[in-house]
């Protein structure tokens, strides 16, 4: 790049392109909710529900946010940073499950309860 | 542009992003790193939240109306809003100014039209009797484990923080864009754009807000309409 570089001003992508992207996450969305009725493990939604999210995301960054016409070393400036961190939130997670085995257990079974909630 | 094509003069340039890396400007980067720190924010609340979420017995409550219903039609006006407001940034870069005005005021529109939604939503629910600190009596009563574990009274806490948190960003937001909008013509293509960003990065938040908060506390029994 010489001296007669410049930012550009030009904003890529077409309008048609960007309602594509709005139709994907719309449809996205209605899976999620259809997924909310279906019953299945927590943990099975809880990861369907995120990668979608992340997908979501992934779309919303790249194309709406123009984060993919930019400069990769942007890119990997704010990306690999922002998800380490994340990460290293999860840290304290493991202590969660320690806390919810504290409780009293219960020696005889106790009467049943009208609903039973999962989890 | 006039800065980078000042920048001739440094040997720097002679190498391809030398003098300026990223090759955007200094407002628009740090706009980004602002969304970073913001993200982490959020990141931290919702980790909170399934924190709490994985060590407590939690309730499930949402009833497919209002609770769905309106968080549905809420993600459908940010999405819209997101769309709108890049056809916004597009026109802006054209130099349309005044169609990019029209778009971002339509922005503002499905920002507030959210907030308006979002308000009702809370309304039905603190009119149930759910509050920061403790559950309605009739949820304690429903979502009470077999072996007499009651659900965790900081379901309200976690819900009240996070999406109030996000309708703060969506209100700021509106804010924003209006000035924005109001100012347009003595704005630079960039300064739309960064604003742009802006209301893209709320509308991602909400994409992980949404799933979290309310597909995955879907009362899918019924059992609190029984």
């Amino acid at each position: 790049m010489t001296a007669h570089a410049h930012v550009e001003e030009h904003f890529a992508g077409s309008n048609k392109l960007f309602i594509s992207i709005w139709v994907w996450l719309v449809v996205l969305t209605l899976v999620e909710i259809f997924l909310a009725y279906k019953p299945m493990p927590i943990h099975l939604m809880l990861i369907v529900l995120l990668g979608l999210s992340i997908i979501k995301a992934a779309l919303i960054m790249a194309y709406f946010m123009h984060l993919k016409f930019e400069r990769l070393s942007l890119i990997l400036t704010l990306i690999p940073m922002l998800v380490v961190c994340i990460l290293l939130l999860f840290v304290f997670f493991p202590d969660s499950f320690r806390s919810a085995g504290l409780r009293y257990k219960f020696k005889e079974q106790p009467p049943v309860a009208p609903a039973q909630v999962e989890e | 542009m006039s800065t980078e094509a000042r920048a001739g003069h440094f040997p720097a340039v002679d190498w391809e992003g030398g003098a300026f890396p990223y090759r955007v400007g200094h407002r628009k980067l740090g706009m980004w790193l602002f969304i970073v720190s913001d993200s982490l924010t959020f990141s931290a609340l919702l980790i909170g939240y399934s924190y709490l979420r994985a060590s407590n017995v939690w309730p499930t409550p949402f009833p497919f109306y209002p609770s769905i219903v309106f968080s549905s039609v809420m993600t459908f006006c940010l999405l819209s809003s997101s769309l709108t407001m890049v056809f916004g940034v597009s026109a802006s870069s054209k130099g349309d100014k005044a169609k990019a005005r029209k778009w971002i005021l339509a922005t503002i529109f499905f920002g507030v039209t959210f907030i308006v939604l979002h308000l009702i939503e809370w309304q039905h629910l603190i009119h149930e009797g759910m509050r920061p600190f403790f559950l309605p009596e009739h949820w304690v009563q429903v979502f009470t484990t077999t072996d007499g574990v009651p659900p965790s009274p900081l379901f309200g806490a976690t819900f009240f923080t996070i999406t109030g948190l996000h309708m703060f960003h969506v209100a700021s937001g509106a804010v924003y864009l209006l000035i924005v909008a109001l100012r347009v013509n003595k704005l630079k293509h960039e300064d739309i754009e960064i604003s742009g960003l802006y209301w893209h990065f709320v509308d991602l938040v909400w994409m992980f807000v949404f799933p979290l908060i309310y597909i995955m506390s879907v009362d899918v029994g019924g059992h609190l309409a029984k």
